[in-house]
Order: structure tokens, then sequence, then C-alpha cells
């Protein structure tokens, strides 16, 4: 029998895994405070809070007499920024906590509604209820569910009087409407949940006692769309109590005084929040792995690492293994497991298995019963785990900030040293991980800008508030331009949206008589009917989930109805099953897989007999490589010195490079060409990242072939591009027909840019999202899903018909926004056009450099997306010319 | 797109099918023409679907009437067909015809002008459209032809119908492309649906069970720039 979580080829390994080991019960309690590891050691405390006597003097006059004494028995002292915090909070200030993990964020967060809480006069019997005193949001449900547990403990050891409740979507509905009318203390809940809540007509009195909104995670929620609609509801709570104070919580961001506008009214403008800092700790040990083995040259899978991989496990007790992707995470998974020969208990984690198999992975790390995880970026946030003493970064981080994040998850207390080590699945990633490396070392910062906010969220926050309660244009506006991320909306553009939200806002006015929300004689807008308001509910929130099938496990070679019934391993993209055909291999949930079909809203597998899979799933990198990593890495590749601290074989790589063509200046563009087959091809180093690169490679494609020369495909990774054609495009640019400057011209973000807009797949997906978003179309009707499948088609057409007969309408300009901030990266790409301009550098070679061999790799490895279809369909209709004859197409 | 092209040119250049004896043009714009009999059939317009749409709350762009009839106004400019037959389903719902705008009203009607007009009754428009012109009628026998809304379930030559919006998928290369397509085995045709907003089903799907000779079914897909006749063993479902 397999265990209870995954291992693979449970037929090859039947060693039976227990997952709980007996005898170890008790030895790390579910209740153990977040704020201070357990088995600390109280002179660890004592050397946290620096002045030991200051602080404890602060404490007993801060905190109420329960607290000191709790503390007392503990043998613990409250730290100086809880305290800090605390003081600042009592004075009637928000503030943002930015510390490492472990340095007992969440108490200091809480600690102001405690102590209130405490000095409260207790509820008589026959007093109305009170509302909700606080307000914690987090990004995950999991969270919320963490905290409740682990803040109950302390409530409960101190005796305090206060009762604390989660609110998420799986909250029962019986349970929330006694929440309405006894609303506990402390609710914890997420963004979509306040959403709700403020969109429900009793809104403004279940608020009207709040004192504190606690923010958790912050840097990772005002990243997303999902930020925008806290940021609205955050400015709706202020409408109701005016003088609710917030305190965010905060790992290291690049730009800590975004956050503080964030958290506070920007009805004065600029205005911040009270910042407290604390300076992490010890500094992480952080190594890149020095293989022993070759570093291959392109490829994610850092398979060449993986003895060296496990010996690191062995050596440790618990290894958390970080990748970037899914199917990195499958491939490291199984790669561990056919070297696994002492059957350690490792395990797999990601967001597309099974919610019940991921909670028993969660489960058995913080019962310290397994000795590895490998896990994708579902793992990044605050969730406490057991005893990581090792993490394991495999593929580049892609950001500084990231991996100083992920390497936090080790360790989780904040001044022992956290130990890391980086694996670099190729010869590019080298140089990134060294970047990452000395910007770790250094403390340099590349969390993202933060956005304007969206149109599509706004409009689905306008609707929310008019179902709440009728609202006045004028005061919403004002109201909705407090929001950090709406200070500068326009009126014009607030008007466009209440349109759009009242009759869909197109100019040809059609739609009066369906209008959702109208105008008053008083001029308050207010929903046309209860109708609208029950939609509203099933479609709140900002999280577009890719359209996913269930994966079920049946019988190998069963396809009917007697295979139903078997396990579901969790869910994976339409897209990528569309292009599996029966009998397939791939690899999925830690399992290499057979694909045996697809019925209704589920997908069919069985266990392969091999150990191979044959098809690849290439997910993409998700996270582009930072602007500031790029620019690392550029400044690496120019200068020699800091080779010597590359590994040999990468140096002498880079050595050949400057041999056989050029290294390009740290602020330069290098071009070159060579021929190769019967083809001619264009590789550029801009290290951008993948979407921008992207961009720029249907750009050039376009251009390109507009100067003749007859463009093929392109193929982009996060350092390089590369573009191959039939005519000599190094001969061409050598005569300036036309030359590189021309070619490289900022002009193609002009009409070239919107010419393939007009068609692009990506620009659908992007509409899709912001069409589920604002309201335009459902997510949900009562009682029916609508299949995503259907949802697309709608939205594709719905884009087609929009976009040609009225181009500025609001939701395509919220696309083309979106557009090119996210999936196309346009921004970044304007960037690098103005920095690169007068500095490209072409080499023309007579065969490729080096530094291509990477790029010409992925040649035919890496699916080209959406633009060649027609080819594709030619291809089948020839074939089926050249088998049958032509008569059968007669 | 080229609309300059003479009748004869689009024709020649145009993938010729045989349906029960009859020749017939699948144009890739998604309507099927008869030369010989200067007959242009369209199926599924599903006019007015948006507004259809807007009343029960979603307010979906109100342009898929002009969007439809645009595109039809071309394909009879180009055709200049004596006999225009609506294959059912021409309104959303029984109420289309009379809220459409009166610009789109116009339109139509100048389209109609000059040629016989049948509105073949589909199950989302059972009754004749509300002030239009034209006949409506359950089923048009022409020839060797029968004109009619949802196939029957039984086999019968020279069937021209609707109502299942076929599209058809392929995979080359790890990718996957779908189109709508015209599905044919020789004996009858289905159409695809014109609409603008109008969905479509695998003709691999259950739907279709039993409606085509399997060995002798293909799908002429629509392309940007012609048709791509595939034959059913390539096609896959989903």
């Amino acid at each position: 029998m397999a265990p209870s979580w995954n291992t693979p080829h449970p037929s090859r390994r039947c060693a039976p895994i227990h997952l709980l080991p007996q005898g170890e019960k008790g030895k790390r309690s579910p209740f153990v405070p977040i704020f201070l590891g357990e088995r600390a050691p109280s002179r660890y405390l004592l050397r946290v809070t620096e002045q030991p006597r200051l602080a404890e003097q602060n404490a007993a006059v801060l905190l109420p007499e329960p607290f000191v004494k709790w503390f007392g028995e503990k043998g613990w002292s409250p730290r100086v920024h809880q305290l800090e915090l605390l003081t600042k909070a009592q004075s009637g200030q928000s503030v943002l906590l930015i510390a490492p993990t472990g340095a007992g964020k969440t108490l200091a967060g809480f600690l102001p509604s405690l102590t209130e809480l405490a000095n409260r006069s207790r509820r008589k019997p026959g007093q109305a209820h009170r509302g909700i005193h606080t307000l914690y949001i987090s990004p995950l449900k999991a969270l919320a569910v963490d905290i409740e547990r682990n803040l109950g403990k302390p409530v409960e050891e101190i005796g305090l009087p206060v009762t604390i409740e989660t609110r998420t979507g799986d909250t029962p509905s019986h349970k929330r409407q006694r929440q309405k009318l006894a609303p506990p203390d402390i609710l914890l809940t997420t963004p979509e949940q306040l959403a709700l809540l403020i969109a429900s007509n009793d809104a403004k009195r279940f608020f009207e006692d709040l004192r504190y909104v606690v923010l958790d995670e912050l840097h990772s929620l005002v990243t997303s769309k999902r930020g925008h609609l806290l940021a609205l509801g955050l400015a709706r709570l202020r409408a109701f109590v005016p003088d609710l104070q917030t305190i965010g919580l905060s790992a290291t961001v690049a730009e800590p005084d975004e956050l503080r506008r964030w958290l506070v009214s920007q009805a004065s403008p600029g205005a911040m929040s009270e910042l407290i800092v604390v300076t992490g700790g010890a500094k992480p040990d952080i190594s890149i792995l020095d293989s022993e083995e070759r570093v291959p040259w392109a490829g994610h899978s850092a398979r060449y690492a993986t003895p060296e991989i496990y010996r690191e496990i062995k050596r440790h007790k618990t290894t958390l293994l970080f990748v970037n992707t899914r199917s990195q995470a499958e491939l490291l998974f199984q790669e561990l497991w056919r070297v696994n020969e002492d059957t350690l208990p490792i395990a797999l984690h990601h967001g597309s298995l099974d919610v019940a198999q991921r909670r028993r992975v969660e489960k058995a790390m913080g019962e310290n019963a397994l000795r590895a995880i490998v896990a994708t970026s579902t793992l990044d946030l605050g969730i406490d785990w057991g005893d990581v003493d090792l993490v394991v970064h495999v593929g580049a981080p892609k950001g500084a900030s990231r991996l100083a994040q992920r390497i936090g998850r080790a360790n989780h207390r904040m001044d022992e040293p956290s130990k890391a080590i980086l694996i670099p699945a190729n010869r590019f990633e080298v140089l990134e991980c060294r970047a990452a490396l000395d910007a770790n070392y250094l403390g340099a910062q590349d969390t993202p800008p933060l956005v304007n906010g969206g149109l599509d969220v706004l409009a689905q926050h306008v609707l929310g508030c008019a179902c709440g309660a009728p609202f006045h244009a004028d005061a919403l506006f004002d109201e909705v331009r407090t929001a950090a991320p709406y200070t500068s909306l326009d009126r014009p553009t607030f008007d466009r949206v209440i349109d759009f939200v009242a009759t869909g806002g197109y100019a040809l006015r059609n739609y009066e008589r369906y209008a959702r929300i109208r105008q008053t004689k008083e001029g308050l807008w207010r929903v046309s009917n209860p109708a609208v308001a029950q939609q509203y509910r099933l479609n709140v929130g900002t999280i577009i989930e890719v359209p996913a099938l269930n994966v079920r496990y049946v019988q190998a070679g069963s396809r009917g109805a007697a295979s139903r019934g078997g396990r579901v391993l969790g869910k994976i993209e339409e897209a990528f099953l569309e292009t599996l055909t029966h009998g397939d291999t791939f690899m999925f949930a830690g399992k290499i897989l057979r694909f045996e079909g697809i019925r209704e809203n589920e997908c069919f597998v069985s266990n392969a007999p091999g150990s191979d899979a044959k098809v690849p799933y290439y997910g993409g990198g998700k996270f582009p490589l930072s602007t500031y990593l790029a620019e690392q890495v550029r400044a690496m590749l120019d200068d020699p010195q800091r080779w010597r601290k590359l590994p040999e074989q990468v140096a002498d790589w880079l050595r050949f490079q400057a041999d056989k063509s050029v290294l390009p200046k740290r602020d330069d563009l290098l071009i070159e060409t060579f021929p190769r087959g019967n083809r001619y091809y264009l590789v550029a180093y801009p290290f951008e990242g993948r979407l921008a690169h992207q961009t720029l490679g249907m750009l050039l494609t376009r251009r390109l072939d507009r100067a003749g020369a007859k463009p093929v495909g392109f193929v982009a990774t996060d350092y390089s591009l590369a573009i191959w054609s039939l005519a000599d495009m190094g001969w061409m640019f050598k005569n300036r027909k036309p030359s590189l400057a021309t070619l490289f011209d900022q002009d193609m973000l002009g009409d070239d840019l919107e010419a393939w807009f007009a068609d692009s797949w990506l620009l659908k997906r992007t509409f899709r999202n912001c069409a589920l978003i604002s309201g335009l179309i459902e997510k949900r009707h009562p009682g029916k899903e609508k299949s995503g499948r259907q949802v697309t088609i709608s939205t594709d057409l719905i884009y087609d018909v929009l976009r040609s007969h009225e181009p500025d309408h609001i939701l395509l300009q919220a696309t083309r926004t979106d557009a090119a901030t996210g999936l196309l990266d346009v921004s970044r790409l304007a960037e690098m056009l103005s920095r690169i301009h007068g500095r490209i550098m072409h080499k023309n070679l007579e065969q490729i450099s080096p530094l291509a061999v990477p790029i010409m790799l992925e040649i035919g490895k890496m699916p080209v997306n959406g633009e060649a279809d027609e080819t594709l369909l030619m291809d089948a209709a020839t074939l089926v010319e050249e088998a049958m004859g032509p008569e059968m197409t007669d | 797109m080229n609309f300059s092209l003479s009748r004869a040119t689009l024709i020649a250049e145009a993938d010729l099918v045989g349906i029960a004896g009859e020749r017939a043009v699948c144009d890739r714009r998604g309507v099927l023409y008869f030369p010989d009999l200067r007959l242009l059939a369209v199926s599924d317009l599903h006019l007015e679907k948006g507004s259809s749409f807007a009343r029960r709350g979603a307010l979906i762009p109100p342009y898929d009437t002009g969007a439809t009839l645009l595109r039809l106004q071309a394909v009879i400019a180009d055709y200049q067909p004596r006999i225009v037959v609506s294959l059912g389903d021409s309104f959303h719902d029984g109420g289309g015809a009379e809220r459409m705008h009166s610009s789109f009203r116009g339109q139509l009607q100048a389209m109609m002008a000059g040629r016989d007009w049948f509105w073949v009754a589909g199950n989302h428009d059972p009754e004749a459209p509300a002030d239009l012109p034209g006949e409506t009628v359950r089923e048009l026998a022409i020839g060797s032809l029968l004109f009619r809304h949802e196939p029957s379930k039984t086999r019968v030559e020279g069937e021209i119908s609707g109502h299942l919006h076929p599209c058809a998928r392929i995979v080359q290369r790890g990718r996957s492309v779908r189109r709508r397509c015209f599905a044919g085995d020789g004996g009858r045709m289905i159409m695809p649906a014109f609409g603008a907003y109008t969905g479509s089903l695998n003709v691999l799907d259950r739907a279709y069970a039993g409606l085509f000779r399997l060995e002798t079914l293909v799908a002429y897909m629509l392309g940007t720039e012609r048709i791509f006749a595939i034959s059913g063993s390539m096609l896959r479902p989903g």
C-alpha cells in the first residue's frame, strides 16, 4: 500500500512508510504561539530584545497585568518592536511592521487589540451584541485558520474574554448568519469575504465598532488585483469608521513607503502610516551548489544535481525544496525517488494537487514526519512549519526578495542563520543565482513596484457598494480616491465605470431598460432589483481560475462507466490535457500517469507501466526575472573579475564567448547573427525576462517580415531571444536594410503593438479576466457552474465584437493596461528599448556562439503559442491530401 | 478579405463539395452557396443574443447583431444569391426581432430586397420574426436538397441543417487548433453557426451520434484565408 501522502511508483516502492512515527507525540504541539519558537531557549529571547530591562519596564506600563503575568510564567518577555507597535497603536496611529519571519510579527499585530479587549467591560446579559472589534485579513484561508489556532492558545491562557472566529469560503452558512447576529471580537478572514461583508445591507452596523484592521503578508497582498479590491474595501471601512487604525505586517520590501501610504487614507495625498522595521537576525548561510557534474547548457530540470541534492537531504533533518513551476516540482520529486535508496519520507506539494492530499502533506510536515518536501510557491507564505533546517532552491530564484523570503522558511527563528543551497538548472541560472546571492548578502530588495488600481476591480466594488446601500457618486468618488491604488483616478473615468456598471457603458445606448443600478430622484445610485445583489455575491473576488479538469485514477485501459469512483489526484489545466492522446504518459501528483481519456469535467488516468513520461509539460516560469537581477547578471558578464566566484566550467564558457564572439557591456544589447542549417539566426540578449522577450519576439518578427527577412519562428527565455528566418539577417543589418537601430526603434510599441493586440490570444485571456472581475459576465450562476470552456469561447467572441465596434470601451482600456504590465510586460520592454537606444552591439558570426547555445537548445522543445494555427491546419489538411488523394477534399 | 472578387473567381477558388449530387461551395466565412440554384444558406444567426443576455442582467456588448449582419451583407454582396435560406435560430429568442435596433432592421431589409428569403423555424425562434418580410417555413425542399433546422435522427440524403454549431479540433505538433466547421459525409451537411456570439460543439460529441457515416466524415474547418478539409480520423474530441 502506498502511504497516505504521495509516493511515486507504488508498485516499485512497496516499503510502507509510516506517516506518523510512533513515540514522537507531544514533540511539537499545534498550539505553539507563532511568535516564539517553543524550543527557543530563554537566553535567546533576551538577546533579541536588545534592552531587556527597559523593555520589561515598558511592558509593565503598556501591558495589562494579566499579559505581564503570562509572559512571566512562560519565561518570555515581549520584544521591543512588539511594544513599540503597541505604543504607536495606543496613540492612535496606523503602523506598518516590517520584520523577517520568526520575529513575532503576528503577536505584535494583535497586541493592540488584545490589550484593548482585555480592558473592556464585559457585555452584560441582555445588552446588545457588540460589532467586530478587529478584522484580520490574510491572503490565504489556511493562514486564517492557522492564526485562529495559534492566537486562541495565549488568549485562553491569559484568560481574556475575547472571541476569535474565522470566516472564509468554507465557513458554513449557518455560522455566517450567526456571525452577523453575534459577531466575534476578532474576525479572521480574506479579502473576498471582506468584499462580501461590505456588500451586505447591514455592513455599516456590522462594522460600527471596528477598531483595528490587521493585514498579514501585506507585501504579497498589495501586488495583485486582490490588493486593489482590499484597498477599496478599506476605504469603505474608513468611511464607516473614520478613526479606524490599520496594522500592516510585511516581509522586507523594496519601497516601504508604498505600503505605508497603502495603509492610510490618501485624503491628504501622500499620508503614511508609522513604520517599524526589525532588521533581520543572522545572515543566512547560502551557497551555490558547486556540482561535480557538468552543468547543462539549457533546461530547467536540474536533473544532473539529483544525487547531490539527495546527499544533502540525508545530511539534514528536514529539507524544504523550492522550485518555480509545478512541472519542475513533479520532475524533481520523481528524480529524488529514483535515487531514494533509503526510502526517506519525501513528499510533494503544489497548488494543483487535491486539497485533501495537500493537507495530509502539511500535517505530516507540521509533525516533523517528513525528511523533505518538494514545493512550489504554495508554501511561500508564512504558514508555520516543522523543523526545517535546510532550504534547497532548485532553478534560479528570479528575484532577490523572493529568494530571501523563501530562505526565511528555514529555521523559523530570526536570529539563527538559515541554511540554503541554490541549485542552478543551467548555465545562465548559475549567473542568476550568483547575482541573487550577492543581492541577498547586500540586502537588496526587488519586490515589484505597485501599479494603479484596476478599473475592472473598481467596477466590481462600485456594484458591491450599491448592493450594500445606495450611494452618491460624488461621495463614492472621494472615498475611492482615498485608497492608495486609486489616488490618480480621474472623475471622467470614474463616471465611465459607473456607467459601465449601470448599463454596460456602450456608445450604442441600448440597455437603459436593463440597468443594474439606477439613479433615484435624489441622485443616489441603487441596485434596480434584488437579483442583482444576489448575482454579485456569487461573483465577488478577483481570483480567476484557469479552466481545469479533475484528474481521476482508473484502471489501465478502462474508459467506460465501470472505471468510475477512483481517487481524484488534483486538477490540470484543460489547455495541457487537450494536447494529449489516449496512451500518452505524463507526470502529475508525483506519479507517471497514462492518459485514458476525458469525460465531461474529468480526465481519466491510470498508472503508466514504464517510468518515463513522454509528454513534457511546460508551465513556463511563473515569475519573470526581476529587473534588478537582470541588471546584476549583465554587470557580471561585463566584469571578468567577478567570474572567479563562478564555477570553473561556467567561467570557461564565458571566456569562450569572449573569444568566439563578444560579451555585452553592462548597458548594451548584444545581437548575434549566424547561419545554421538552411536558416539564418538572430539571437538577442536583453535579460529582461521571458514575458518581455516574448512580446519583443512577436513585434520583431512582424517588422522583419515587412523588411523581407522571411522570419519563420522565434523562441524566448528569461535571458535571450532567438529568431530564425529564410533570408540572411546578418547581411541585411550590415547593409542597413534595415539597420538594427531602426529595427529596435521604440516606435515598435506604437502601431505594431496595436496591430498585434488585435488578435493576440494573450489579450483575449486578459480580457476574459477583466470581463469576469468587472462583472460583465458571470463566474457562476446560482445552482450551476459554467465550465471554463463556455466562458472562454464567449469572452473571445465578445472581445472580437467589442474591439471592432467600440475599441475605446472602458473594459478594453482596462485590458490593455493589464496586458501592458502583466502578460506582455510592455512597460519593461519600453524601458529596455529606451536603455539600449544607440547601444546595440552587432556581431555577425560564421557559426553559433557559446552564449547562444542555451537558447538554440530550446528551439523545438518549447511550443510557440498562438500565432501559427493556420499552418498547423494546413499541415493537417495536406496530410489528408497526401494520404487520400485530392478527391477526398472535394 | 477580398470583396472585389467576381463570383466566378470565388467559386473557382473555393472548395466545392458534393451533397446528394448538388454542387456547393463551403465558404470559409461559414455560409454554403449552391451556384446552380443561386441559393445561399446560412445557419444559426442568433441575432439579438446580446440583448437577450442583457435582459437577464449580463450586459454584454450590444454589437453582435450589427457584426453578424455586416458579415452576412458581405457574403450576399459577393454571391448575389437569388434565394437565401436562414436555417433557423435566426433570432436568439422570440422577442429578438422586436428588440432589434431600427438601424439593424433597415440593414436587414435592404439585404432581403429583391430575393426570395426563407426563415426556417428553429428551436429559439419557432414563430415568424416580427415585422420582417420573408417566408417562415418548418422545412424547405429544393431539388434533391432538404433544408431544416435540426438534423433528422434518421439519415436523410441531401439534408442541410444547423442547430448543433459544429466545430472540430485537431492536434498537430503538440498544439491544439479548434475551429468552427461544416460537417459532411457526402450525404448530409451540418452547417456552422454564423452568429457573432455563437459558441460551438465538437463534431465528435455524443450529440452527433449516428448522424454521419464515420468513414466518410469530413470537417471543413474555417480558416482565415480558406477552408481546411480534415478527415474524421484526424479529429479529436473535446
